[in-house]
């Protein structure tokens, strides 16, 4: 087999004083996939921009190793050569294919820079080239697409623009970093499975970069674990996956929830007792239906999973419930009191019984105020004296298990999971009987995601709170849910016990959602779960 | 990076702040130094700065002293220039701040309004304000704030209006706090940064504003003020070159140490700039 890609004991840093990578090394091969996995701060990034010779400061430099590309050795080469080299024979496509694409030119024009910046001529039929391309990467009507800007295609087509702009010279090399994070899980399906098939086509090595075991699982040939810039352990994906020798590994690979639905729980009044809601948005094309007669009803003490791509409407629902947006028509009855029926102020007053954990916790703090502040701002508000809030906001910070010294940092001082700790803080400040889940762990590394789970699951038993838990993540949903609403363009395509959903009769859009789950042969959902799958 | 931090990294903002600290002391003390006032005529007119060293920046043409002239002049210049922009930015962040927090009818009807005011030419207003409010120093700040505010009220709509939609924010007002409390102490605090670069350079343009209103003669005659040092001197400018050069020299200075120190606190509020330069 022939090595495309070689890194010998690379190191960056910034001269003499810190490093990034510390001594890594591996070997892609042609047409196969190695998996670099590690969480933020590993370096996994870093090490993809070391090829590129696109390191993000003047000051980060290649102090030691080397990166060697076919014959020749990348560290050192000058710049008219690196560029030359670069969407030719390396080319690289990006987590977010929205800011990776000029939002004020056409496909076309920047699908053209791609040929111009390597000196092929026009007249050699490059429109037909380029419909070629954007046909193998199953876009519809590949003309329009060409024609197109930006902002008029989904994620998914603009990622998948990406890509075809990417092979568009045939490279030997595609360095993929993080592509389908931005992503929801249908659309990451897809776009792992139009990887797989032009790289058996063209031939080409993949170095995909990911933090997520299942897409792992999915895709890879070859695994580096990254951790703090060094490699934990490297090997082929099968070795790895059945026999992690080193602690690491086994916790990335122990973090991916295990398939497990609860069946139905006994009924009672509910808590959230949702009818009818409708919710349109005016757009250029009209009207389009964000909510169409959603009814969702949720007991006490119980956590229901609502689950869907995005664009399904479920976070449209959480906000027609706290009030952010308002709902056409439809009641929303609170402990058996329809709320929208409220004058204003009461309303208001009875939404604060329901808080929202927010998706990006660094959005979601003031960057100006100390945890502190934003807790005790909450406490103040909902009835507690100067005098008792600082006291109660301390054992808040011990309910979310953060040590006490947080009280007087700032949110940039801290890291994704504690900021989110913050935020699951602040919303039990306000004494809610409702939390509402909001994505509250995409945004997070896969191992702190499975510290927040547990924090939830304790939350909920001390204090007997309903949880709402959206999330495109079936497996997470599969795993701690009492009951799963399913929801697709706005409406309820399902909803019952977890067990009946996902295991019973399963409604086309479930099975869809279920298929798109990577990793499946290493990680089973569905019914037919048996240990890890031994003959592979 | 804070503020003065930022300021005092770079050698320019060590002069800017220098220079704008001895002329503003200059301008405090201009009344114990010299008690008598700058119009008093206390030598032969027309003398060469450094001639005579009683009088070190010579005499006008009634033979006053420059050097008092100067330095009451200063009094005016930096007092109108801040004193408007003050009055300029409080009045545009109130709109500005409630049009972007509320958005909607609110927001259309006060944006319009203060479209209203950008398009009519600044000069011509303010003049027009001055006309008909006979010149005096409360008529001219009047008429600097009231052409000034639009811009202000502009940007900060724009900030709130970006803010109140962020996470933080949200996640207050769901909390329980009321809009009042969630606009000052959430919103407010953030959009901050921005307008005191834009006020820092508002005071160099209001500066600018008082010159060349007491050029045309439209300034307070009971004042000295830069600019009407200029333009009383703008008659005898082939005789005595010195009597516009200094206070034209005076003004120069103060808006370019305003725009360094408007400059150093824009980049002390721009997170990546740090990063560019250290890492």
């Amino acid at each position: 087999m022939m090595s495309v890609l070689d890194i010998k004991g690379l190191h960056v840093g910034i001269a003499n004083k810190v490093e990034i990578v510390k001594g890594v090394s591996f070997t892609v091969e042609s047409a196969k996939t190695l998996c670099l996995v590690g969480e933020s701060g590993s370096g996994k990034s870093m090490i993809a921009n070391a090829v590129m010779d696109l390191l993000p400061s003047s000051k980060l430099k290649v102090t030691g190793g080397d990166i060697r590309f076919g014959e020749r050795s990348l560290v050192g080469l000058p710049a008219p050569e690196m560029r030359s080299l670069r969407g030719k024979e390396i080319s690289m496509i990006f987590q977010d294919p929205m800011s990776a694409l000029n939002p004020v030119r056409g496909i076309r024009t920047q699908f053209d820079e791609v040929f111009s910046a390597h000196g092929i001529d026009p007249e050699q039929g490059r429109r037909a080239r380029m419909l070629e391309l954007l046909e193998l990467a199953r876009l519809p009507n590949p003309p329009r697409i060409l024609d197109a800007y930006p902002f008029e295609l989904s994620g998914g087509q603009r990622q998948r623009v990406m890509i075809s702009m990417a092979m568009a010279l045939n490279p030997k090399l595609l360095i993929a970093d993080e592509p389908t994070t931005a992503l929801d899980v249908t659309t990451q399906a897809q776009i792992l499975r139009l990887i797989r098939d032009l790289q058996a086509e063209f031939g080409t090595a993949v170095l995909f970069i990911t933090h997520d075991f299942g897409v792992v699982a999915q895709i890879a040939d070859d695994v580096v674990v990254l951790r703090q810039g060094e490699v934990v352990e490297q090997g082929t994906a099968p070795k790895l996956l059945r026999s992690a020798q080193h602690d690491y590994t086994r916790e990335l690979i122990a973090a991916i929830p295990d398939w497990a639905p609860r069946s139905a729980m006994d009924s009672s009044a509910p808590m959230i007792d949702a009818r009818n809601i409708v919710k349109t948005f005016a757009t250029k094309t009209g009207p389009v239906a964000a909510l169409d007669n959603v009814s969702i009803s949720v007991k006490p003490g119980e956590t229901v999973g609502i689950v869907g791509e995005s664009g399904s409407g479920k976070s449209t629902f959480a906000k027609c419930l706290v009030g952010l947006e308002e709902a056409q028509s439809g009641e929303i009855d609170l402990e058996g009191k329809d709320i929208l029926a409220l004058d204003r102020s009461s309303r208001r007053k009875a939404r604060h019984r329901m808080q929202v954990v927010f998706q990006d916790p660094s959005a979601a703090l003031n960057p100006r105020h100390t945890i502190g502040r934003t807790i005790i701002d909450v406490l103040r508000v909902n009835g507690h004296s100067r005098r008792d809030a600082p006291e109660t906001a301390l054992t808040l910070l011990d309910d979310v298990k953060l040590e006490r010294g947080f009280i007087n940092r700032f949110p940039h001082e801290l890291s994704g999971g504690q900021r989110q700790r913050v935020c699951i803080a602040r919303a039990l400040a306000a004494n809610p009987k409702v939390l509402i889940a909001d994505e509250a762990l995409s945004a997070l590394d896969v191992s702190v995601q499975r510290q927040m789970l547990a924090l939830f699951a304790d939350l909920q038993a001390q204090r007997n709170l309903t949880i709402l838990f959206i999330t495109h993540d079936l497996r997470v949903a599969a795993e701690i849910c009492d009951n799963l609403v399913v929801m697709q363009s706005g409406k309820v395509v399902a909803q019952g016990a977890p067990v009946d959903i996902l295991e019973g009769d399963l409604h086309p859009y479930v099975l869809e959602l279920m298929d798109a789950i990577p990793g499946q042969e290493w990680f089973p959902v569905g019914r037919q779960t048996q240990p890890q799958a031994e003959g592979v | 990076m804070p503020i003065w931090k930022s300021i005092i990294s770079r050698p320019d903002g060590i002069i800017a702040v220098l220079f704008l600290v001895i002329t503003g002391s200059l301008a405090l003390l201009a009344p114990v130094i010299f008690p008598d006032g700058p119009w008093r005529m206390v030598a032969r007119p027309f003398q060469l700065p450094f001639a005579d060293m009683k009088h070190p920046l010579g005499t006008d043409a009634l033979g006053r002293d420059m050097l008092t002239m100067m330095m009451y002049g200063a009094r005016t210049s930096l007092g109108i220039g801040l004193v408007s922009t003050v009055v300029a930015v409080l009045l545009g962040l109130t709109v500005g701040g409630i049009a972007g927090f509320f958005g909607g009818r609110i927001d259309s009807l006060l944006m319009r309004a203060t479209e209203l005011f950008q398009t009519v030419p600044n000069f011509a207003l303010a003049l027009l304000l001055i006309a008909v409010y006979s010149p005096s120093i409360t008529s001219v700040v009047v008429a600097i704030s009231v052409v000034s505010w639009p811009p202000v009220a502009r940007l900060a709509r724009a900030e709130f209006l970006s803010l109140r939609r962020r996470e933080f924010v949200q996640a207050a007002l769901l909390s329980g706090q009321s809009n009042l409390r969630v606009a000052f102490s959430q919103v407010l605090p953030n959009a901050l940064s921005s307008l005191i670069v834009m006020s820092a350079l508002m005071v160099s343009m209001a500066i600018l504003f008082e010159s060349a209103l007491s050029f045309l003669g439209l300034g307070d005659p009971n004042v000295v003020s830069w600019g009407y040092l200029i333009g009383a001197a703008r008659a005898v400018i082939s005789q005595s070159w010195w009597l516009t050069f200094m206070p034209g020299l005076a003004i120069m200075l103060t808006v370019v140490a305003i725009s360094i120190i408007g400059d150093a606190i824009s980049d002390s509020q721009d997170p990546f700039f740090e990063r560019r330069e250290n890492t």
